[in-house]
Protein backbone atom coordinates (compact mmCIF):
# COMPACT_ATOMS: atom_id res chain seq x y z
CA UNK A 1 0.00 0.00 0.00
CA UNK A 2 0.81 3.50 -0.59
CA UNK A 3 2.42 5.18 2.10
CA UNK A 4 0.57 8.79 3.56
CA UNK A 5 0.74 11.11 6.16
CA UNK A 6 -2.24 11.15 8.53
CA UNK A 7 -3.92 14.19 9.22
CA UNK A 8 -6.40 14.39 11.65
CA UNK A 9 -8.87 17.47 11.65
CA UNK A 10 -11.26 18.51 14.70
CA UNK A 11 -13.48 21.06 12.72
CA UNK A 12 -14.42 21.49 9.11
CA UNK A 13 -12.45 24.77 8.87
CA UNK A 14 -9.41 22.52 9.82
CA UNK A 15 -10.23 19.68 7.30
CA UNK A 16 -10.72 22.06 4.53
CA UNK A 17 -7.39 23.76 5.22
CA UNK A 18 -5.32 20.20 5.96
CA UNK A 19 -6.95 19.02 2.21
CA UNK A 20 -5.64 22.40 1.08
CA UNK A 21 -2.52 22.54 2.09
CA UNK A 22 -0.52 19.38 0.72
CA UNK A 23 -1.75 18.35 -2.96
CA UNK A 24 -3.12 15.36 -3.62
CA UNK A 25 -4.57 15.48 -0.08
CA UNK A 26 -8.03 12.87 0.26
CA UNK A 27 -10.51 13.26 3.06
CA UNK A 28 -11.49 9.63 4.76
CA UNK A 29 -14.43 8.99 7.12
CA UNK A 30 -14.96 5.61 8.05
CA UNK A 31 -12.24 4.53 5.52
CA UNK A 32 -13.92 1.14 4.12
CA UNK A 33 -13.71 2.75 0.25
CA UNK A 34 -10.94 5.13 0.70
CA UNK A 35 -8.61 1.58 2.34
CA UNK A 36 -10.34 -0.34 -0.61
CA UNK A 37 -8.93 2.17 -3.04
CA UNK A 38 -4.90 2.29 -1.24
CA UNK A 39 -5.17 -1.75 -1.16
CA UNK A 40 -6.07 -2.20 -4.72
CA UNK A 41 -3.76 0.94 -5.82
CA UNK A 42 -6.06 2.86 -7.50
CA UNK A 43 -5.22 5.79 -5.39
CA UNK A 44 -1.82 7.42 -4.08
CA UNK A 45 -2.71 10.19 -1.92
CA UNK A 46 0.11 12.17 0.06
CA UNK A 47 -2.44 12.99 2.84
CA UNK A 48 -5.12 11.46 4.53
CA UNK A 49 -7.34 14.24 6.25
CA UNK A 50 -9.62 11.86 8.83
CA UNK A 51 -12.59 13.84 9.61
CA UNK A 52 -14.50 11.14 11.79
CA UNK A 53 -13.16 13.46 15.06
CA UNK A 54 -14.47 16.52 13.33
CA UNK A 55 -17.39 17.35 16.16
CA UNK A 56 -21.32 18.33 15.37
CA UNK A 57 -21.71 15.60 12.11
CA UNK A 58 -22.39 12.93 14.43
CA UNK A 59 -25.97 13.70 15.11
CA UNK A 60 -29.47 12.22 14.17
CA UNK A 61 -32.38 15.07 14.89
CA UNK A 62 -35.89 15.47 13.96
CA UNK A 63 -37.62 18.91 14.51
CA UNK A 64 -40.85 19.71 15.72
CA UNK A 65 -42.49 19.53 11.98
CA UNK A 66 -40.58 16.37 11.32
CA UNK A 67 -38.16 16.91 9.13
CA UNK A 68 -35.13 14.74 9.64
CA UNK A 69 -30.90 15.65 9.48
CA UNK A 70 -28.48 13.43 9.61
CA UNK A 71 -25.16 14.37 10.25
CA UNK A 72 -22.61 12.94 7.48
CA UNK A 73 -20.42 11.19 10.17
CA UNK A 74 -23.26 9.36 11.10
CA UNK A 75 -22.46 5.15 10.58
CA UNK A 76 -25.00 3.25 8.48
CA UNK A 77 -25.20 0.82 11.64
CA UNK A 78 -26.80 3.78 13.92
CA UNK A 79 -29.45 5.10 10.80
CA UNK A 80 -30.52 1.65 10.81
CA UNK A 81 -30.79 1.39 14.54
CA UNK A 82 -32.31 4.83 15.12
CA UNK A 83 -36.30 4.77 16.11
CA UNK A 84 -37.05 7.75 14.47
CA UNK A 85 -35.91 7.25 11.48
CA UNK A 86 -37.41 3.34 11.40
CA UNK A 87 -40.99 4.94 12.10
CA UNK A 88 -40.86 7.61 9.34
CA UNK A 89 -38.04 6.77 6.71
CA UNK A 90 -38.39 2.86 6.72
CA UNK A 91 -37.02 2.91 3.07
CA UNK A 92 -33.62 4.72 4.85
CA UNK A 93 -33.33 2.39 7.57
CA UNK A 94 -34.14 -0.61 5.86
CA UNK A 95 -31.53 0.23 3.08
CA UNK A 96 -28.86 1.14 5.57
CA UNK A 97 -29.67 -1.95 7.82
CA UNK A 98 -28.74 -4.33 4.17
CA UNK A 99 -25.73 -2.65 3.19
CA UNK A 100 -22.31 -4.38 3.44
CA UNK A 101 -22.31 -6.68 6.69
CA UNK A 102 -22.52 -5.92 10.25
CA UNK A 103 -18.54 -5.10 10.71
CA UNK A 104 -19.13 -2.44 7.68
CA UNK A 105 -22.04 -0.84 9.53
CA UNK A 106 -20.41 0.00 12.19
CA UNK A 107 -17.74 1.82 10.28
CA UNK A 108 -18.91 2.97 7.53
CA UNK A 109 -20.75 6.43 7.44
CA UNK A 110 -23.66 7.66 5.33
CA UNK A 111 -21.55 10.52 3.73
CA UNK A 112 -19.06 7.95 2.96
CA UNK A 113 -21.45 5.61 1.39
CA UNK A 114 -23.14 8.46 -0.55
CA UNK A 115 -19.48 9.17 -2.00
CA UNK A 116 -18.44 5.80 -2.50
CA UNK A 117 -16.74 4.92 -5.97
CA UNK A 118 -18.61 2.46 -8.03
CA UNK A 119 -17.77 -1.35 -7.71
CA UNK A 120 -17.55 -2.33 -11.37
CA UNK A 121 -14.42 -5.15 -11.03
CA UNK A 122 -13.15 -3.05 -14.43
CA UNK A 123 -12.61 0.01 -12.39
CA UNK A 124 -11.16 -1.81 -9.08
CA UNK A 125 -8.45 -3.66 -10.86
CA UNK A 126 -5.45 -1.37 -10.63
CA UNK A 127 -4.91 -3.26 -14.63
CA UNK A 128 -7.51 -2.02 -16.47
CA UNK A 129 -7.64 1.40 -17.14
CA UNK A 130 -10.73 1.75 -17.90
CA UNK A 131 -13.31 5.30 -19.31
CA UNK A 132 -13.53 5.83 -15.28
CA UNK A 133 -9.64 6.35 -14.57
CA UNK A 134 -8.81 8.34 -17.58
CA UNK A 135 -8.57 5.32 -20.50
CA UNK A 136 -10.64 5.39 -23.49
CA UNK A 137 -13.31 2.54 -23.10
CA UNK A 138 -15.25 0.99 -20.65
CA UNK A 139 -14.34 -2.80 -20.24
CA UNK A 140 -17.52 -3.82 -19.27
CA UNK A 141 -19.13 -2.85 -23.00
CA UNK A 142 -17.37 -5.77 -24.29
CA UNK A 143 -16.54 -7.96 -21.17
CA UNK A 144 -18.23 -9.53 -18.35
CA UNK A 145 -21.54 -7.11 -17.77
CA UNK A 146 -23.85 -8.77 -15.76
CA UNK A 147 -23.61 -6.43 -12.53
CA UNK A 148 -23.40 -3.63 -14.50
CA UNK A 149 -26.18 -0.80 -15.88
CA UNK A 150 -29.37 -1.30 -17.96
CA UNK A 151 -30.13 2.78 -17.72
CA UNK A 152 -28.06 5.40 -17.64
CA UNK A 153 -25.03 4.27 -19.54
CA UNK A 154 -22.37 5.59 -21.73
CA UNK A 155 -19.67 5.95 -21.93
CA UNK A 156 -19.21 4.01 -18.74
CA UNK A 157 -21.61 1.54 -17.26
CA UNK A 158 -20.89 1.07 -13.91
CA UNK A 159 -23.85 0.48 -11.06
CA UNK A 160 -23.61 3.63 -8.61
CA UNK A 161 -22.81 1.66 -5.63
CA UNK A 162 -24.45 3.66 -2.64
CA UNK A 163 -27.66 1.59 -1.04
CA UNK A 164 -28.56 5.07 1.17
CA UNK A 165 -28.83 7.30 -1.75
CA UNK A 166 -31.91 4.95 -3.00
CA UNK A 167 -34.19 6.14 -0.33
CA UNK A 168 -32.59 9.54 -0.14
CA UNK A 169 -33.71 10.07 -3.54
CA UNK A 170 -36.66 9.29 -3.07
CA UNK A 171 -37.67 10.83 -0.13
CA UNK A 172 -36.29 13.99 -1.81
CA UNK A 173 -33.35 14.45 0.77
CA UNK A 174 -30.65 17.24 -0.10
CA UNK A 175 -26.93 17.40 0.55
CA UNK A 176 -25.56 20.63 2.77
CA UNK A 177 -21.98 21.07 1.30
CA UNK A 178 -19.36 23.06 2.91
CA UNK A 179 -16.79 24.71 0.70
CA UNK A 180 -13.84 27.15 -0.01
CA UNK A 181 -16.48 29.34 -1.63
CA UNK A 182 -19.43 28.70 1.52
CA UNK A 183 -21.83 26.39 1.90
CA UNK A 184 -24.82 24.96 -0.61
CA UNK A 185 -27.49 22.58 -0.29
CA UNK A 186 -28.39 20.46 -3.27
CA UNK A 187 -31.19 18.04 -3.84
CA UNK A 188 -29.39 14.54 -3.82
CA UNK A 189 -31.61 13.92 -7.13
CA UNK A 190 -29.52 16.53 -8.80
CA UNK A 191 -25.88 15.73 -7.03
CA UNK A 192 -25.41 12.47 -8.66
CA UNK A 193 -24.21 13.05 -12.37
CA UNK A 194 -24.34 10.84 -15.67
CA UNK A 195 -21.18 9.77 -17.06
CA UNK A 196 -21.87 11.35 -20.11
CA UNK A 197 -21.25 14.77 -17.85
CA UNK A 198 -17.75 13.24 -16.79
CA UNK A 199 -17.20 9.94 -16.78
CA UNK A 200 -14.50 9.91 -14.01
CA UNK A 201 -16.79 11.31 -11.59
CA UNK A 202 -20.63 9.94 -10.28
CA UNK A 203 -21.26 13.58 -8.67
CA UNK A 204 -20.65 17.02 -8.57
CA UNK A 205 -19.18 17.62 -4.90
CA UNK A 206 -17.06 20.01 -5.75
CA UNK A 207 -12.66 20.54 -5.09
CA UNK A 208 -12.32 20.96 -1.22
CA UNK A 209 -16.03 20.39 -0.68
CA UNK A 210 -17.17 18.67 2.33
CA UNK A 211 -20.46 17.07 2.82
CA UNK A 212 -21.64 17.67 6.25
CA UNK A 213 -25.25 17.11 6.45
CA UNK A 214 -28.01 14.93 4.77
CA UNK A 215 -31.65 16.76 5.16
CA UNK A 216 -34.46 14.69 4.58
CA UNK A 217 -38.03 16.76 4.52
CA UNK A 218 -40.86 15.57 6.73
CA UNK A 219 -42.49 12.21 5.77
CA UNK A 220 -45.35 12.24 7.35
CA UNK A 221 -48.29 10.89 5.94
CA UNK A 222 -46.02 8.94 3.36
CA UNK A 223 -46.07 5.44 2.59
CA UNK A 224 -42.43 4.21 1.98
CA UNK A 225 -40.71 1.23 1.75
CA UNK A 226 -37.28 -0.42 0.21
CA UNK A 227 -36.58 -3.89 -0.90
CA UNK A 228 -33.48 -5.10 -2.83
CA UNK A 229 -32.37 -8.75 -4.91
CA UNK A 230 -29.18 -10.68 -3.80
CA UNK A 231 -27.49 -13.49 -5.17
CA UNK A 232 -27.34 -14.39 -1.77
CA UNK A 233 -29.61 -14.14 1.05
CA UNK A 234 -27.12 -13.00 3.70
CA UNK A 235 -24.70 -10.16 3.31
CA UNK A 236 -24.02 -9.37 -0.65
CA UNK A 237 -24.15 -6.53 -2.78
CA UNK A 238 -27.67 -5.94 -4.34
CA UNK A 239 -28.24 -6.76 -7.91
CA UNK A 240 -31.30 -4.69 -8.13
CA UNK A 241 -33.07 -2.46 -5.14
CA UNK A 242 -36.02 -0.29 -4.80
CA UNK A 243 -37.58 2.63 -2.99
CA UNK A 244 -41.30 3.67 -3.13
CA UNK A 245 -42.35 7.07 -1.16
CA UNK A 246 -45.80 7.92 -1.83
CA UNK A 247 -48.30 10.09 -0.63
CA UNK A 248 -52.58 9.83 -1.02
CA UNK A 249 -55.29 11.79 -1.23
CA UNK A 250 -58.38 10.33 -0.57
CA UNK A 251 -57.93 6.75 -1.38
CA UNK A 252 -55.77 7.32 -4.41
CA UNK A 253 -51.76 8.32 -5.03
CA UNK A 254 -51.15 12.29 -5.13
CA UNK A 255 -47.87 11.77 -5.96
CA UNK A 256 -44.76 9.06 -6.49
CA UNK A 257 -41.74 8.25 -6.18
CA UNK A 258 -39.65 5.49 -7.46
CA UNK A 259 -35.96 4.98 -7.37
CA UNK A 260 -33.77 2.02 -8.56
CA UNK A 261 -30.31 1.02 -7.57
CA UNK A 262 -27.73 -1.13 -8.79
CA UNK A 263 -29.02 -1.00 -12.03
CA UNK A 264 -28.12 2.74 -13.56
CA UNK A 265 -25.17 4.68 -13.21
CA UNK A 266 -26.85 7.10 -10.83
CA UNK A 267 -29.85 6.75 -8.45
CA UNK A 268 -32.33 5.99 -11.14
CA UNK A 269 -35.50 7.29 -11.05
CA UNK A 270 -38.64 5.76 -13.12
CA UNK A 271 -40.24 8.57 -14.15
CA UNK A 272 -42.75 6.59 -16.07
CA UNK A 273 -43.75 4.11 -12.74
CA UNK A 274 -44.11 7.25 -10.80
CA UNK A 275 -46.67 8.36 -13.63
CA UNK A 276 -48.57 5.15 -13.98
CA UNK A 277 -48.91 5.14 -9.63
CA UNK A 278 -50.53 8.78 -9.40
CA UNK A 279 -54.32 9.06 -9.70
CA UNK A 280 -54.49 5.06 -8.87
CA UNK A 281 -55.33 3.35 -5.74
CA UNK A 282 -52.72 1.66 -4.68
CA UNK A 283 -53.33 -2.04 -4.92
CA UNK A 284 -52.32 -5.22 -7.32
CA UNK A 285 -53.59 -3.23 -10.33
CA UNK A 286 -51.34 -0.47 -9.97
CA UNK A 287 -48.61 -2.07 -8.59
CA UNK A 288 -48.27 -4.30 -11.99
CA UNK A 289 -48.63 -1.10 -13.99
CA UNK A 290 -45.51 1.01 -11.92
CA UNK A 291 -43.49 -2.83 -12.79
CA UNK A 292 -43.93 -2.58 -15.85
CA UNK A 293 -43.98 0.99 -16.73
CA UNK A 294 -39.83 0.86 -14.14
CA UNK A 295 -38.30 -0.56 -17.43
CA UNK A 296 -39.22 1.70 -19.79
CA UNK A 297 -35.93 3.01 -21.63
CA UNK A 298 -34.05 -0.10 -20.78
CA UNK A 299 -31.28 -0.70 -22.40
CA UNK A 300 -29.51 -3.84 -21.49
CA UNK A 301 -25.69 -5.22 -22.00
CA UNK A 302 -24.77 -8.40 -23.07
CA UNK A 303 -25.15 -10.12 -19.93
CA UNK A 304 -27.47 -7.91 -17.97
CA UNK A 305 -30.94 -8.46 -19.51
CA UNK A 306 -32.17 -10.69 -15.96
CA UNK A 307 -31.95 -7.33 -14.26
CA UNK A 308 -35.10 -5.67 -16.58
CA UNK A 309 -37.07 -8.70 -15.00
CA UNK A 310 -36.22 -8.47 -11.58
CA UNK A 311 -37.15 -4.28 -12.12
CA UNK A 312 -40.44 -5.26 -12.94
CA UNK A 313 -40.73 -7.73 -10.33
CA UNK A 314 -39.21 -5.77 -7.59
CA UNK A 315 -40.94 -2.82 -8.08
CA UNK A 316 -44.21 -4.73 -7.81
CA UNK A 317 -43.42 -6.00 -4.72
CA UNK A 318 -42.46 -2.61 -3.34
CA UNK A 319 -45.67 -0.70 -4.23
CA UNK A 320 -47.87 -3.91 -3.43
CA UNK A 321 -46.34 -4.06 -0.21
CA UNK A 322 -47.53 -0.40 0.17
CA UNK A 323 -51.42 -1.34 -0.52
CA UNK B 1 7.02 19.10 8.85
CA UNK B 2 7.33 17.90 12.29
CA UNK B 3 6.63 13.92 11.49
CA UNK B 4 7.96 12.06 14.33
CA UNK B 5 6.25 13.99 17.22
CA UNK B 6 9.52 13.35 19.54
CA UNK B 7 7.59 15.64 21.92
CA UNK B 8 4.87 13.50 22.33
CA UNK B 9 6.74 9.89 22.26
CA UNK B 10 8.58 11.32 25.26
CA UNK B 11 5.81 12.00 26.99
CA UNK B 12 4.31 9.08 26.83
CA UNK B 13 6.82 7.49 28.73
CA UNK B 14 6.39 9.73 31.77
CA UNK B 15 3.94 9.14 33.99
CA UNK B 16 0.90 10.61 34.12
CA UNK B 17 0.12 10.43 30.61
CA UNK B 18 -2.97 11.17 29.11
CA UNK B 19 -4.02 10.80 25.64
CA UNK B 20 -5.01 14.56 25.85
CA UNK B 21 -2.14 15.37 26.67
CA UNK B 22 -0.72 13.37 23.83
CA UNK B 23 -3.32 15.25 21.04
CA UNK B 24 -2.19 18.81 22.51
CA UNK B 25 1.15 17.62 22.40
CA UNK B 26 1.18 16.22 19.06
CA UNK B 27 -0.65 19.27 18.10
CA UNK B 28 2.04 21.74 18.57
CA UNK B 29 3.98 19.81 16.32
CA UNK B 30 1.65 19.58 13.44
CA UNK B 31 0.10 23.05 13.81
CA UNK B 32 3.79 24.50 12.98
CA UNK B 33 2.94 24.01 9.78
CA UNK B 34 -0.30 24.00 9.96
CA UNK B 35 -1.97 27.50 10.16
CA UNK B 36 -5.38 26.84 10.67
CA UNK B 37 -7.83 29.28 11.53
CA UNK B 38 -8.86 27.96 14.90
CA UNK B 39 -11.59 30.24 17.12
CA UNK B 40 -12.47 29.26 20.64
CA UNK B 41 -9.31 27.62 22.90
CA UNK B 42 -10.98 24.42 23.66
CA UNK B 43 -11.15 23.61 19.69
CA UNK B 44 -7.96 20.87 19.56
CA UNK B 45 -5.44 21.60 16.74
CA UNK B 46 -5.04 19.36 14.14
CA UNK B 47 -2.57 16.28 14.35
CA UNK B 48 -0.19 15.00 11.61
CA UNK B 49 1.29 11.93 11.68
CA UNK B 50 3.62 9.96 9.07
CA UNK B 51 4.50 9.44 6.15
CA UNK B 52 7.35 7.47 8.56
CA UNK B 53 6.68 5.34 11.80
CA UNK B 54 4.62 7.00 14.60
CA UNK B 55 4.06 5.37 18.03
CA UNK B 56 0.77 4.61 19.06
CA UNK B 57 -0.73 3.57 21.81
CA UNK B 58 -3.68 1.13 21.77
CA UNK B 59 -6.07 -0.43 24.29
CA UNK B 60 -6.25 -3.95 23.12
CA UNK B 61 -7.91 -6.38 25.70
CA UNK B 62 -7.84 -4.29 28.43
CA UNK B 63 -4.22 -2.99 28.41
CA UNK B 64 -2.41 -0.54 27.02
CA UNK B 65 0.42 -1.57 24.02
CA UNK B 66 2.41 1.15 22.24
CA UNK B 67 3.16 -0.05 18.21
CA UNK B 68 5.72 1.66 16.12
CA UNK B 69 3.97 1.89 13.13
CA UNK B 70 4.03 4.29 9.37
CA UNK B 71 0.14 5.76 9.51
CA UNK B 72 -0.84 2.91 6.18
CA UNK B 73 -0.48 0.11 8.96
CA UNK B 74 -4.06 -1.40 9.13
CA UNK B 75 -4.81 -2.44 12.59
CA UNK B 76 -5.31 -6.22 11.66
CA UNK B 77 -1.38 -5.93 10.80
CA UNK B 78 -0.81 -3.70 13.97
CA UNK B 79 -2.60 -6.29 16.25
CA UNK B 80 -0.83 -9.73 14.26
CA UNK B 81 2.69 -8.42 13.46
CA UNK B 82 3.34 -6.17 16.25
CA UNK B 83 1.63 -7.36 19.26
CA UNK B 84 1.79 -11.10 18.16
CA UNK B 85 -1.68 -11.29 18.82
CA UNK B 86 -2.90 -13.83 15.86
CA UNK B 87 -6.23 -14.47 16.34
CA UNK B 88 -7.91 -12.64 14.05
CA UNK B 89 -6.77 -13.82 10.21
CA UNK B 90 -5.86 -12.03 7.67
CA UNK B 91 -8.12 -14.32 4.97
CA UNK B 92 -9.68 -11.85 2.10
CA UNK B 93 -7.90 -8.30 2.96
CA UNK B 94 -10.45 -6.36 2.03
CA UNK B 95 -13.75 -6.16 4.71
CA UNK B 96 -15.80 -9.52 3.06
CA UNK B 97 -15.22 -12.26 5.02
CA UNK B 98 -14.99 -11.51 8.36
CA UNK B 99 -12.41 -13.54 9.51
CA UNK B 100 -10.54 -10.57 10.68
CA UNK B 101 -13.11 -9.60 13.24
CA UNK B 102 -12.14 -7.62 16.40
CA UNK B 103 -14.55 -5.41 18.77
CA UNK B 104 -14.02 -1.67 18.99
CA UNK B 105 -15.81 -0.41 21.99
CA UNK B 106 -17.37 -3.36 22.15
CA UNK B 107 -19.12 -3.22 18.09
CA UNK B 108 -17.57 -5.84 15.78
CA UNK B 109 -15.42 -4.22 13.01
CA UNK B 110 -13.40 -5.70 10.16
CA UNK B 111 -9.64 -4.88 11.45
CA UNK B 112 -8.40 -4.85 7.67
CA UNK B 113 -10.22 -2.23 6.70
CA UNK B 114 -9.29 0.03 9.75
CA UNK B 115 -6.10 1.73 9.89
CA UNK B 116 -4.25 1.31 13.27
CA UNK B 117 -4.00 5.01 14.04
CA UNK B 118 -8.03 5.20 13.80
CA UNK B 119 -8.37 2.83 16.76
CA UNK B 120 -6.72 5.12 18.89
CA UNK B 121 -9.13 5.78 22.05
CA UNK B 122 -11.57 2.85 21.52
CA UNK B 123 -10.98 -0.16 23.44
CA UNK B 124 -10.18 -3.39 20.64
CA UNK B 125 -10.72 -6.58 22.01
CA UNK B 126 -9.53 -9.74 20.12
CA UNK B 127 -10.63 -13.32 20.28
CA UNK B 128 -7.65 -13.52 22.37
CA UNK B 129 -8.83 -11.37 25.15
CA UNK B 130 -12.44 -12.99 25.17
CA UNK B 131 -10.83 -16.25 26.78
CA UNK B 132 -8.04 -18.99 26.55
CA UNK B 133 -8.09 -22.62 26.45
CA UNK B 134 -7.87 -23.19 29.91
CA UNK B 135 -10.79 -20.42 30.48
CA UNK B 136 -13.02 -20.30 27.66
CA UNK B 137 -15.56 -18.19 27.62
CA UNK B 138 -19.00 -19.34 27.29
CA UNK B 139 -19.58 -19.41 23.29
CA UNK B 140 -16.01 -20.71 23.03
CA UNK B 141 -16.89 -23.57 24.38
CA UNK B 142 -20.19 -24.30 22.92
CA UNK B 143 -18.05 -24.35 19.78
CA UNK B 144 -15.91 -26.52 21.36
CA UNK B 145 -19.10 -28.83 22.56
CA UNK B 146 -21.28 -27.92 19.05
CA UNK B 147 -17.37 -29.06 16.80
CA UNK B 148 -18.51 -25.75 15.12
CA UNK B 149 -15.47 -25.76 13.12
CA UNK B 150 -13.49 -27.43 10.07
CA UNK B 151 -10.68 -25.99 9.02
CA UNK B 152 -11.01 -23.25 12.13
CA UNK B 153 -9.27 -20.18 10.17
CA UNK B 154 -12.87 -18.39 10.38
CA UNK B 155 -13.74 -19.72 13.68
CA UNK B 156 -12.24 -16.66 15.89
CA UNK B 157 -14.20 -13.77 13.20
CA UNK B 158 -17.30 -15.68 14.26
CA UNK B 159 -16.32 -16.52 17.90
CA UNK B 160 -16.02 -12.09 17.99
CA UNK B 161 -19.27 -11.82 16.22
CA UNK B 162 -21.10 -14.15 18.17
CA UNK B 163 -20.17 -12.70 21.40
CA UNK B 164 -20.68 -9.20 20.31
CA UNK B 165 -24.21 -10.24 18.91
CA UNK B 166 -25.41 -12.04 22.10
CA UNK B 167 -23.99 -9.37 24.34
CA UNK B 168 -27.28 -7.04 22.50
CA UNK B 169 -28.91 -9.67 22.05
CA UNK B 170 -28.86 -12.59 24.44
CA UNK B 171 -31.77 -14.36 23.20
CA UNK B 172 -31.77 -14.09 19.19
CA UNK B 173 -34.08 -15.86 17.09
CA UNK B 174 -32.29 -18.09 14.36
CA UNK B 175 -32.77 -15.45 11.65
CA UNK B 176 -31.36 -12.69 14.05
CA UNK B 177 -28.44 -15.37 14.69
CA UNK B 178 -27.84 -15.22 10.47
CA UNK B 179 -28.14 -11.75 10.24
CA UNK B 180 -25.67 -10.79 13.39
CA UNK B 181 -23.50 -13.46 11.77
CA UNK B 182 -24.22 -12.31 8.14
CA UNK B 183 -20.49 -10.59 7.81
CA UNK B 184 -18.59 -13.90 8.48
CA UNK B 185 -18.02 -16.29 6.11
CA UNK B 186 -16.95 -20.04 6.80
CA UNK B 187 -15.60 -21.99 3.31
CA UNK B 188 -15.55 -24.56 4.90
CA UNK B 189 -19.67 -24.25 5.21
CA UNK B 190 -19.82 -25.25 9.07
CA UNK B 191 -22.75 -22.70 9.26
CA UNK B 192 -25.34 -24.53 11.15
CA UNK B 193 -23.12 -25.90 13.86
CA UNK B 194 -21.87 -22.24 14.22
CA UNK B 195 -25.21 -21.48 14.47
CA UNK B 196 -26.32 -24.07 17.01
CA UNK B 197 -23.31 -22.67 19.21
CA UNK B 198 -24.71 -19.54 19.63
CA UNK B 199 -28.21 -20.96 20.43
CA UNK B 200 -26.66 -23.18 22.79
CA UNK B 201 -24.91 -20.06 24.71
CA UNK B 202 -28.12 -18.26 24.00
CA UNK B 203 -30.16 -20.93 26.00
CA UNK B 204 -27.58 -21.31 28.74
CA UNK B 205 -27.86 -17.63 29.32
C1 LIG C 1 -17.56 -6.28 1.55
C2 LIG C 1 -18.28 -4.98 1.34
C3 LIG C 1 -19.63 -4.97 1.00
C4 LIG C 1 -20.30 -3.77 0.81
N1 LIG C 1 -21.65 -3.77 0.52
C5 LIG C 1 -22.30 -2.59 0.35
C6 LIG C 1 -23.69 -2.53 0.06
O1 LIG C 1 -24.37 -3.54 -0.03
N2 LIG C 1 -24.26 -1.31 -0.12
C7 LIG C 1 -23.54 -0.16 0.00
O2 LIG C 1 -24.11 0.92 -0.15
N3 LIG C 1 -22.24 -0.18 0.26
C8 LIG C 1 -21.61 -1.37 0.45
N4 LIG C 1 -20.27 -1.37 0.72
C9 LIG C 1 -19.51 -0.12 0.64
C10 LIG C 1 -19.45 0.61 1.95
O3 LIG C 1 -20.75 0.79 2.46
C11 LIG C 1 -18.80 1.97 1.66
O4 LIG C 1 -17.48 1.75 1.28
C12 LIG C 1 -18.86 2.86 2.87
O5 LIG C 1 -20.19 3.22 3.15
C13 LIG C 1 -18.04 4.11 2.66
O6 LIG C 1 -18.19 4.93 3.81
P1 LIG C 1 -16.89 5.41 4.62
O7 LIG C 1 -17.36 6.28 5.72
O8 LIG C 1 -16.07 4.24 5.01
O9 LIG C 1 -16.21 6.25 3.48
P2 LIG C 1 -14.67 6.56 3.19
O10 LIG C 1 -14.02 5.35 2.64
O11 LIG C 1 -14.05 7.23 4.34
O12 LIG C 1 -14.86 7.64 2.02
C14 LIG C 1 -15.41 7.31 0.77
C15 LIG C 1 -15.22 8.49 -0.18
O13 LIG C 1 -15.99 9.60 0.23
C16 LIG C 1 -15.17 10.72 0.55
N5 LIG C 1 -15.78 11.28 1.76
C17 LIG C 1 -16.16 10.59 2.88
N6 LIG C 1 -16.83 11.39 3.72
C18 LIG C 1 -16.87 12.61 3.13
C19 LIG C 1 -17.45 13.86 3.50
N7 LIG C 1 -18.15 13.99 4.64
N8 LIG C 1 -17.31 14.91 2.66
C20 LIG C 1 -16.64 14.79 1.49
N9 LIG C 1 -16.07 13.63 1.09
C21 LIG C 1 -16.19 12.55 1.90
C22 LIG C 1 -13.78 10.19 0.71
O14 LIG C 1 -12.83 11.15 0.34
C23 LIG C 1 -13.79 9.00 -0.25
O15 LIG C 1 -13.58 9.46 -1.55
C24 LIG C 1 -19.59 -2.56 0.94
C25 LIG C 1 -18.24 -2.57 1.27
C26 LIG C 1 -17.58 -3.76 1.48
C27 LIG C 1 -16.13 -3.75 1.84
S1 LIG D 1 -9.65 -10.38 6.21
FE1 LIG D 1 -10.79 -8.69 6.93
S2 LIG D 1 -12.77 -9.13 6.21
FE2 LIG D 1 -11.60 -10.70 5.27
S1 LIG E 1 -14.14 -23.90 9.44
FE1 LIG E 1 -12.97 -23.67 7.62
S2 LIG E 1 -13.53 -21.70 6.96
FE2 LIG E 1 -14.90 -22.06 8.56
Amino acid sequence: MHNFELAKAYTTTQARDLLAEKPNSILKAGGIDVIDHLKQHLIAPNRLVDIKSVSGLDDIDVDRDGNLRIGALVTLARVAADEDIKKDFPALAQACGEAASPQIRNVATIGGNLLQRPRCWYYRLESYKCIKKGGDTCFAIAGMNRYNVIFGGGPAYPPHPSSAAVPLVAYGASLVLEGPEGTRTVPAGEFFVLPDVDPERENTLGEGEILTEIRVPAAAGKKSAYAEVRERAGFDWPVVSAAVAVEEDGGSVKSARIVLGQVATIPWRATKAEEALVGQPLGAASAEAAGQAAVDGAEPMTDNGYKVDLVTALVRRVVASLA
Amino acid sequence: MARKLPAAEDQSRAPGFSRRNFLKTAGVGAAASTVVGVGGACTKEPTVIGPDATTLRLRVNGTTQTVTVEPRVTLLNALRNELDLTGAKEVCNRGACGGCTVLLDGDPIKACMMLAADAEGHEITTVEGLGSPDEMSPLQKAFVEADALQCGFCTPGFVVSGTALLAKNPDPTLDEIKDGLAGNLCRCGTYSRIFEAVQKTARRG
